[in-house]
């Protein structure tokens, strides 16, 4: 027996039968038909902000792939090939929304303004968290899976309760959406009508397991639907179609509506990290075929057929992605000073006798070993 | 000559209701203060410790979540984002295990990853121990998980008074306090002096001044020992009993004040004793004390084995018979020590 779903308050949270798309792989406009909600092709100087950077983010990513290699990062999970999900999601939000990434929103953060290095801090190893979450309103890049989705959560109810206009992102991957905090955050989410946007970069792999070992699921974005969250889902690869998407779910989220699912099919184009041998569960053949549907590639050529971009423009943005690649060369390969006492400085506000125990132990390690080398 | 009735400062109170009161007050005094978790609401909790904070605070204030300890832990320090101050329950001690990954990895660390820049000023209430005939996965003594975690502050009061102040002061501090509440205590009953502060959190007490045995114990385990101490006087033992109150911050200063007069120590913890908190206790006592000793330190606790049935939970307990036991084998007579097989 074939079922239809004729509910109007399920059909309004149900994704798109297939992931939309605005710009198709060759930089041409994409028809609208059979979406669930309309979309509209964003504004010309809104694309062009997202080209720019998504060119300083990939320069930006090749460079900390180069400072592994150099020894200068203890680890480094790359995004590329994931420009359209990072920068585009980031790009539609305002200062006032908060943002939950993981340890591979790396390029996301450039994009949310914060400096380069101070991204790049945690897999340095010079510290956790090198930037204000409080600040730039964008919590610590988040190692275990999923968990800060409930963050997302309950900032976003926060953010409600403060009659704020704010939205808090919050990122995972494929593989987080098996994780019981993912279920968690959208149950929460959606009893309280929370405006937080889950966005799922679905890369294929987690690690090594593809998602049809994942899920049995048609698609992620059909996971939003068993807790009463609105979801799409989108050509991850396509800057325009993650802007309108990101668009509507911040409209949904803004207007009361409560949370937001996106599943954004993109991909991995490098290793989960530099320590990942990416030949081992792939082939080259599946890699080159998504080469074909580069999200830079794909806007430039965009921008371009429409008078939007030209060789000046184009190098000129080349040209401030080279600068940044080059600053953060620099500042990396400047031996960071770190303080041994800093260990003790934010494990309680007020320390307990005990860290104060260890504290007064380190100094006196620290004497002895100077007393040596003097 | 006129008289003015002073305010009644004092009032009888049992350990459950001396904590609602220390959630109203603090709820009265701070709007950012939260009161959430399952069954919390119009229910006041299975142990009705929120009983009637809905009814007068509103539905905004005291709610019910969904069932999820890793959401509503995780909901908590996405609210401190705000500003908000939420203090959640755990309703059972081995409930709250699907919360664990959420209180190791980042309600201990959060403000140790991002240098101080985000504070958790939230309170996870844990409902803990035994002897209430609970069946099983209702009767963990869970205190040395967290204890274990650094970053975490673990409070566990034993008497009306502390359970109020203890509160009062875990709602107000800018660090996380996982606060450990004795079921057992839940329904004992006494003076709670609501205006004037006990001793500050991190401050051992002495419940029974003593001169030759010091016992120490907390949450759970000060009944007890104040009731072995009475039987020991009775065989002539003169014992000093040491609630440490907090287990994080601990009180070193004052336990070891304590041994050092009396030159013997035990000390009992509910929990089982192998890699716990009373191991941690007794080895802090033999390193800072060792020539103030007459005897080793001894350790009565709960029994090696995954908490029993209701049934059996009194043998599983340390009680005291046990405790004098312990006392009996601290080398009175110089003769040779006969060790436990607890560890």
């Amino acid at each position: 027996m074939q079922t239809t779903v004729h509910d109007p308050a399920i059909e309004d949270l149900l994704p798109s039968a297939r992931p939309v798309q605005l710009i198709d792989p060759t930089g041409a406009e994409v028809t609208q038909t059979g979406t669930r909600r309309p979309y509209v092709m964003p504004d010309a100087d809104r694309l062009q902000d997202v080209w720019r950077h998504m060119v300083i983010g990939r320069r930006f990513d090749l460079q900390a792939t180069a400072l592994t290699k150099q020894g200068r990062l203890a680890v480094y999970p790359s995004s590329r090939g994931q420009e359209a999900c990072q920068v585009a999601a980031v790009r539609a939000l305002t200062e006032r929304d908060w943002m939950f990434p993981t340890y591979r929103e790396s390029m996301a953060l450039v994009s949310r303004g914060i400096d380069p290095v101070e991204v790049l801090t945690l897999l340095r190893g010079s510290a956790h968290c090198g930037y204000e979450p409080m600040t730039h309103r964008t919590a610590a890049q988040c190692t275990p899976l999923a968990t800060q989705l409930v963050h997302a959560a309950g900032t976003a109810y926060g953010l409600k309760r403060r009659g704020e206009d704010s939205v808090a992102l919050g990122f995972i991957g494929d593989g987080a959406t098996s994780e019981g905090d993912f279920h968690e955050a959208l149950n929460f989410a959606a009893v309280f009508d929370a405006p937080a946007i889950f966005f799922v970069q679905n890369n294929k792999y987690a690690i090594s397991v593809p998602l049809a070992k994942q899920t049995k699921a048609p698609s992620l974005a059909y996971k939003g639907i068993g807790y009463g969250v609105a979801s799409e889902q989108v050509d991850g690869n396509d800057p325009a179609a993650v802007l309108a998407v990101m668009d509507a779910a911040l409209e949904h989220c803004r207007s009361g509506k409560g949370p937001f699912l996106v599943e954004a099919h993109t991909y991995r184009m490098d290793a989960h990290t530099n320590a990942d041998d990416a030949t081992r569960y792939r082939s080259g053949d599946e890699v080159c075929a998504w080469l074909d549907r580069d999200p830079i590639a794909r806007l430039e050529a965009y921008l371009r057929s429409r008078g939007l971009l030209n060789d000046d423009q184009a190098n000129a943005v080349r040209q401030e992605a080279e600068a940044l690649a080059s600053d953060l060369r620099d500042r990396m390969n400047a031996d960071p000073v770190v303080d041994p006492m800093s260990l003790f400085d934010n494990v309680f506000q007020s320390a307990t006798p005990q860290v104060e125990d260890a504290r007064a132990m380190v100094v006196r390690e620290l004497q002895a070993a100077d007393e040596v080398t003097r | 000559m006129t008289t003015i009735d002073a305010p009644v400062r004092t009032s009888s109170l049992t350990f459950a209701k001396a904590i609602n009161q220390a959630l109203r007050d603090a709820m009265t005094e701070n709007d950012d203060v939260l009161v959430f978790g399952e069954d919390v609401g119009t229910l006041g909790g299975v142990f009705r410790i929120t009983d009637g904070l809905t009814r007068d605070f509103g539905e905004d204030r005291c709610f019910d979540t969904p069932l999820a300890e890793s959401g509503i832990v995780g909901f908590a320090i996405g609210l401190c984002y705000n500003g908000f101050r939420p203090v959640v329950e755990m309703q059972f001690d081995a409930f709250a295990y699907p919360a664990f990954e959420q209180i190791a990895s980042h309600v201990a660390k959060m403000h140790n990853r991002t240098a101080g820049n985000v504070t958790l000023p939230m309170v996870i209430r844990v409902p803990y121990a035994g002897g209430i005939g609970g069946v099983e996965h209702h009767c963990d003594s869970s205190e040395g998980y967290y204890a274990h975690t650094p970053g975490l502050k673990v409070y566990t009061p034993a008497t009306p008074q502390d359970a109020y102040w203890m509160l009062r002061e875990a709602i107000a501090d800018p660090d996380p306090v996982i606060f450990m509440e004795p079921k057992v205590l839940y329904w004992s009953k006494a003076d709670v002096d609501t205006e004037t502060p006990s001793a500050p959190v991190g401050q051992a007490a002495v419940r029974r001044p003593g001169k030759e045995v010091t016992l120490v114990a907390y949450g759970p385990s000060l009944p007890v020992s104040l009731k072995a101490a009475e039987a020991a006087a009775e065989e002539g033992y003169d014992v000093e009993v040491v609630d440490l109150r907090s287990i994080v911050p601990l009180d070193d200063k004052s336990v070891m004040e304590s041994v050092r007069r009396t030159g013997r120590c035990v000390v009992v913890s509910e929990a089982q004793g192998f890699a716990g908190v009373a191991g941690e206790l007794a080895s802090r006592i033999a390193e800072r004390c060792f020539h103030s000793l007459a005897a080793p330190v001894l350790r009565v606790s709960g029994l090696p084995l995954p908490y029993p049935a209701p049934m059996l939970e009194h043998t599983y307990l340390p009680g005291v018979d046990r405790i004098l036991d312990a006392i009996d084998r601290l080398q009175w007579d110089d003769e040779p020590f006969v060790g436990d097989n607890r560890g």
